[in-house]
Parts: C-alpha cells; structure tokens; sequence
C-alpha cells in the first residue's frame, strides 16, 4: 500500500490538515478566547474526541465543490439559453419558487452566518474546521439559488424583491424567525438545532422529495441547484450526528440539556416544514410523492431508526412526537387554506385543486381529505366561479414561538382549532400548541420580544393601518401583479400566451418577455 | 423495529456504477428509481468498497469523489480511503 500510494491516506491528511494546523495558546487564556464556550452548561472534557467522518480537508474541499460548481453554472447557462421555463408542467409551479426564494434562500444565507460565528466560538480545532466548511457551503447554497431563479424572475412576478420580503412579509417571519431564534442561541444550542434538528432530521423533507418533484414538473435549474446544495447536505447531516454524539460522550450532565434542546427544535423545525407540505401537496401540478408519505418516509422511517441509535446515551424520540405524526394528514390542507384567503398579502397565488387534483389528495388522504377539507375547498370554488372569489380581511391570531398563524386543530379533534395561551408578568400570550407554549415557558425572556407582523401592524409600524398600503409600501408586493388568485393574473395570461392558447396581449412594454 | 440506512445518488451517469457497485457488495439493498434521483436503502448497513467501483469504472478511484453525486444519507458514517459505510449500531 504504502509504496505504490505516495500520497498521504486519509486519516493522516485530516490529522496534518485539520487538527495539526491548531495551536495550544500561550499569550491568551483559553477561556478568554473562546468566551462562549460554557455559558449554555454544555461541559466540553476532551475536545480531541471529535470526530469528522468524512475527514475532508480544505484542499480536497475546493476541488470537489468546485466541480459541483462548474456542473451546474452549465446547466443554469443551458436553461437560459433554451427557455427552459417554457417547458415546464404548468406555470402554478413558479409559485413554490417564488416562496423557496423568499422562504428558504435567506436562510441559507442566515446559516452562513451563524456557522462563520460559531466557528469562532469552539476550541476544538475539528470542530471549527466543520463550521467554516459549512459556512461557506451555505453562502454558496444562497448566491446559486438566486443565479437559478433570475431566469424565473425575467418571465414570471413577485421574484423581483425577496431579501426586502424576507424581512418584513407576516408569513415570512415564520422562517426569518427559525432562524434568528437559533442564531441568537449559545454555539451548542446552534448546532444542535441546525446542523442536528434541521439539518439530519428533517431537511431531507425539503430537498429530497420537493427536488425531485422540481425535476417532475420540468425545472431543471432548480433540480439542479438542489441536487447540488444537497450533497453538500450529506457531509453537513454527518457534522450534525457527530456533534449531538460528540456532546452527549462528553458528560452525563449534558444529556438533558440536550435533550430539551432536540424537543425545542423539532417541534420548530416541524411547524416550519408546514409551508413545504403545501408546497409539494398543492403547488407542484406533477405530484411525485403526498407529504403525508414524505413525513413516513423521512421522518417516521429514518428518525425512527436514528432516535433508536440514539437511546443508548438516554435520548428519547422529541417531545410531541405523536402529535406530529398525527398531523401529517392535515398540515398541507390547514396551511394552503389559509394562504388560500390571504393572498390579497402574498407574493404569490393561489387556487383551488383542480378536480383530478382533489382526486389525488383524496386518494393519498384517504382518513382526513374528504372528511375534512374537501367540502370547503368546493365551496370556495364555487364563489370563485361565480366571481365571488373568497379573501378573508380580518388579520390572524400569531402564535407567539412559531408565529403561523393558529390554524392548526387538536390531535384527537381535527374539528377543533388548537389554542393555548398563558400569561406572563402581566401580559397574556397565544401559541398554537403545547409544542410551541412549552418552548415560550422555558424562555419567556427571549419570546416576549418576538416581532408578530400582525402586532406590528396593528401598532402602526409597517407603513400604514389598511392591507393596500402595507402590502405595497412595506412588503414592495406589486398590487394586482404579484399577489391573488392564479386564474387570470398577469403570470396566467402570460403562460397561456407562451403556450399559444391564447393570442399575446398586445400591452405597452411585454414585448421583451416574449422568450 | 427495522432500522434502515440509505444513501440518495443523483440519477446520472456517475451514478450508474456507484448503484452497480453498491448492488454487488450489498445484496440485500433495495434501490428505488424515483425522479432525477436513485435511492438505496439496507437494513443497518450499507457498504461502497473503492476496489468494486474500480472494477465497474476501470480507473482509480477516490472515495471522497462520491461526495459530488450523493444527494442524502441516512445512519453514521464511516470512511477511509477503502470504503464508505453506513450504518446503525
């Protein structure tokens, strides 16, 4: 082995690379350099435990991710150049782009900054390696889905602004505030949240089954820049096991810190992931998979077998786990039906499933779909139909920690909306559920600061008191453009035209879209 | 209860001898086509040996370069310049 391999194996580069690059400092204490270390209670005994399976170093590092570059700038450019937006199911689909990139992709950008600050914050040189590997993947992962959907933004609306949108958009604090709530936390909450919760447990629920519908529904560049985040994910989901093993090795006493930590953050991780159940139940028109089998799959299957691993170290499955399990059958229907009869404030449109649509849900939902959501959802249409299409004008109660608005129902009473409210120090708050008001419990001090965009609203402070004037001043949503129904808006009209069913609409300045 | 690793390639060329070479060493694997993507999963464990692969390519091959068609995997890893396994303890 040795003679005929000259280079260095594995292990050994990693140890020169990675772990031998780090010194023991002298002029400084360490407790000064890495203040942040042991305020959350996490005790830390041996750092030269950690491991890093994939025992990546930085030159092989820019090598591969390099490639993975050069792959799909080729296939973005080839988009471009041939269209490729014509050619895909149905233009319905750009509207779960248009919430991918307002949703997710400024997360991705928050995660490059929580992994380059943590990444400062460990003493252990294996561990800070991961988290400026990490950092820079997720920099990446922001800057190529904005490269993939330009394209989408030159044909299609309400792509034109999201990092403003992200900021101040009422169902975009739902992601925005995930992500803040895990960067204001101490370095070990950090990774047990992102790189544990969300990345190992649940983010194979947002890539993995959504991408693969992409690619179904004929979007290549956003299957692409998927794909390619994704295998980035595999090394950053191993970063997340070693880290919660690495942790629960170190001392007993950090078991439970732990464990109210993977409670807390996949409860969030779960509430969050309501947005992508919509997204793969009602927006892709080609369906490859009900998020009710994505959940069995993805969460049920592989969380199952890894919580299992886990027990030898006194880790149970999270918290509310049932509960979870139970709402797979109804988070995609509650979370489209609200955006249904709010989409006078979204970026995006909405509609009622056509009837082989309903057919499908009913088929894949067989327990709740036509028992629970059907009969609404042809009303609705029915109003539509006879120009009465249904907004709702009254702005929704917040739940405090999650901030979606309290729309899901009572496990054992799909009839009944889940409310939980307590009071503290004088002041009374709503949560949609235990999940949520334990977490508020165990932090009060941090969740009565939350920013509610319905409260802020009502306190004046986005531009103006009506729906109009906050939704086009502050949230930049061009009225009648980007925001109503899908059926006989601006992008309805336009993907009839590109699909000649219709002769274009001769209109002042869309010339240049015609592709 | 069962306890499955996986591993997710991207559905292309690369990928057709990793699926070969996975197919051989772990015969008990089940492999699901669905679309632009191929999954693999095992009961406990899941094994890429570097010398099948080198025989299915007919090159050298490194292990790391896995790393640009994988899309997710499922279980711990263990990697050394001879393979890549997952599994569940």
């Amino acid at each position: 082995m040795a003679v005929k391999n000259k280079k260095l194996n594995l292990k050994d580069k990693y140890q020169y690379l990675t772990r031998d690059m780090a010194w023991e400092p002298t002029y400084q204490k360490k407790k000064d350099i890495f203040p942040d270390e042991d305020f959350e209670g996490i005790k830390i005994t041996d750092w030269s435990q950690w491991e890093d399976p994939f025992r990546l170093t930085m030159d092989a590092y820019w090598k591969y991710q390099a490639e993975k570059e050069k792959k799909l700038y080729a296939i973005f450019d080839a988009f471009a150049q041939n269209n490729g937006h014509q050619n895909i199911s149905d233009a319905r689909y750009v509207n779960a782009l248009k919430l991918f990139l307002t949703g997710v992709s400024p997360l991705e950008y928050a995660a490059f900054q929580g992994y380059a600050r943590v990444g400062r914050q460990f003493s252990g040189a294996g561990a800070r390696v991961a988290c400026q590997m990490q950092a820079i993947d997720e920099l990446r992962h922001s800057q190529t889905q904005q490269h993939a959907m330009s394209h989408y933004n030159k044909h299609f609306n309400g792509l034109h602004d999201a990092s403003h949108m992200h900021d101040r958009v009422w169902f975009l604090s739902v992601p925005k505030s995930f992500f803040d709530d895990a960067r204001s936390a101490g370095p070990f909450e950090f990774l047990t949240a992102i790189s544990f919760s969300f990345e190992y447990v649940l983010t194979n629920l947002l890539f993995v089954p959504f991408m693969s519908g992409a690619a179904y529904n004929g979007d290549m560049a956003t299957v692409t820049f998927g794909f390619s985040a994704q295998s980035d994910e595999a090394r950053h989901m191993t970063l997340g096991l070693e880290v919660i093993k690495f942790i629960l090795e170190q001392h007993e006493d950090n078991v439970p810190i732990v464990q109210r930590w993977i409670d807390k953050w996949f409860w969030r991780g779960f509430r969050l992931l309501s947005l992508v159940g919509m997204m793969m139940d009602y927006m892709l028109p080609n369906k490859v998979m009900s998020w009710a089998e994505a959940w069995e799959v993805y969460y049920e299957q592989n969380g199952g077998a890894l919580f299992k691993d886990l027990e030898r170290y006194g880790i149970r499955p999270p918290k509310y786990q049932d509960v979870a399990n139970d709402a797979k059958n109804h988070v995609s229907h509650q979370a489209w039906s609200t955006f249904y009869q709010y989409s006078q404030a979204t970026n995006f449109h909405t509609w009622m499933p056509e009837e082989d649509e309903m057919k499908w849900l009913s088929e894949k939902y067989p327990e709740t779909f036509d028992k629970y959501y059907r009969d609404r959802f042809e009303h609705w249409d029915k109003e539509q139909k006879a120009g009465r299409r249904f907004y709702n004008n009254t702005l929704p109660q917040l739940c405090q920690v999650c901030q979606i608005p309290t729309i899901f129902t009572e496990k054992d009473d799909p009839s009944m909306l889940s409310h939980r409210q307590i009071q503290h120090e004088g002041e009374r708050y709503h949560f949609c559920s235990d999940g949520c008001c334990d977490i508020f419990k165990n932090e009060p001090e941090k969740y009565i600061q939350a920013w509610l965009p319905v409260h802020q609203i009502y306190q004046g402070n986005c531009e103006g008191a009506d729906v109009e004037t906050v939704v086009s001043k502050y949230y930049h949503i061009k009225l009648g453009e980007d925001n109503l129904e899908y059926l006989g808006s601006p992008d309805h009209q336009r993907w009839l035209e590109i699909k000649g069913l219709k002769p274009r609409a001769s209109k002042p300045g869309s010339e240049q879209d015609a592709a | 209860m069962s306890q499955l690793v996986f591993i997710a390639f991207q559905d292309n060329d690369n990928a057709r001898y990793l699926v070969e070479a996975i197919q051989e060493d772990n015969p008990e694997a089940e492999v699901q086509h669905q679309p632009a993507m191929i999954r693999i999963q095992a009961e406990k464990r899941l094994v890429i040996n570097r010398e099948t692969m080198e025989e299915k390519l007919g090159r050298d091959w490194d292990v790391q370069e896995m790393l640009i068609d994988v899309i997710s995997i499922g279980g711990n890893v263990d990697e050394d310049d001879d393979h890549f396994i997952l599994q569940w303890n």
